[in-house]
């Protein structure tokens, strides 16, 4: 099973990496991008465990090892079944 | 006075160990040993000190690998017990991952690593790390850090505010704290933060660097010293 993780900065939180690149893509001429928030990326390879308890660990892990909670959220899909 | 034994952290990637121990031991004239961060053994010591660097490369983020190795979660025990632990920089990252201290570090707000000397007031001197220094004296440390921009929502805030929490706040040399002085962005120009406990404390500015007169600043030791002759 292929799961994809994205994790960014909630959206009470400034991103000033996400503004940088929107500034820059400004100056490019994309004057129709209004904003931008940056996150990471995670795609994780599961064995062994059903779809079930993938749904279990998946926010667990998310929760307590790839983002922190205090400043980030995260959203998840499930890329190949299996 | 009584000799006190300071146990200083090492993961890969710490860069301020030697440091941190250089100015423990030689310095301050106090028994220093370094413990590895696979460890499970703090090895007796007095106090616990996290030093700057990159753990683990600031991988994830900044501390969080460090916050799970197996020598944190003696740390953790230790402190919840009462021990004394100090994080400094990169260290004070990882009490926050650690959830030692309230809240988490964002990137600084001009995206710059910055690499220089600050001014910090203090705020709170009735700590065990700031008890030798008085309310509102200014403090010349350097800083060296990336995601050094203190955060927290708006109700921790209130409760660190509320339990006097905040130890160092950046300032000017005159003392006065504005959007200038505030060099990171940090949420109430916060440089140092202790529980609420008053035995963990993390900082972001560098005391051992500033720990004698040929690094152009011995202010930062007076961190050192007030830990000593609380413990001593």
């Amino acid at each position: 099973m292929r799961v994809r993780i994205l994790v960014s900065l909630k959206d009470s939180v400034l991103d000033p990496q996400g503004q940088t690149v929107k500034n820059a893509l400004h100056t490019l001429g994309y004057g129709s991008i209004k904003d931008v928030r940056q996150g990471k990326v995670f795609e994780l390879e599961l064995e062994g465990i059903s779809e079930k308890e993938a749904e279990k660990i998946i926010p667990e892990i998310s929760d307590k090892v790839l983002a922190n909670p205090i400043i980030e959220k995260f959203s998840w899909q499930i890329l190949e079944k299996g | 006075m009584a000799k006190l034994k300071f146990g200083v952290v090492i993961f890969p990637g710490s860069n301020c160990d030697y440091d941190t121990y250089y100015a423990l031991k030689d310095v301050c004239q106090q028994e220093t040993t370094f413990l590895w961060h696979k460890e499970h053994d703090l090895k007796n010591v007095d106090c616990v000190i996290l030093p700057g660097g990159f753990s683990y490369g600031d991988y994830l983020r900044s501390g969080s690998i460090a916050a799970f190795s197996p020598l944190m979660q003696e740390v953790k025990e230790f402190a919840l017990k009462g021990g004394m632990v100090l994080g400094i920089c990169n260290g004070f990252q990882v009490l926050l991952e650690l959830g030692l201290l309230p809240g988490a570090m964002l990137r600084n707000k001009n995206l710059k690593f910055l690499c220089q000397f600050v001014h910090i007031r203090v705020e709170n001197d009735k700590t065990p790390f700031s008890h030798r220094a008085k309310k509102g004296q200014i403090l010349k440390i350097p800083i060296a850090h990336f995601d050094g921009n203190y955060f927290a929502p708006p109700e921790t805030i209130q409760e660190i505010k509320d339990n006097n929490q905040i130890v160092f706040r950046y300032s000017n040399a005159e003392g006065q704290i504005n959007e200038e002085s505030n060099v990171n962005g940090s949420a109430e120009s916060i440089a140092g933060l202790i529980n609420k406990a008053g035995n963990v404390m993390g900082m972001m500015p560098h005391p051992e660097r500033a720990s004698e007169l040929l690094l152009s600043s011995e202010e930062g030791r007076v961190i050192f010293e007030s830990i000593i002759t609380k413990l001593g």
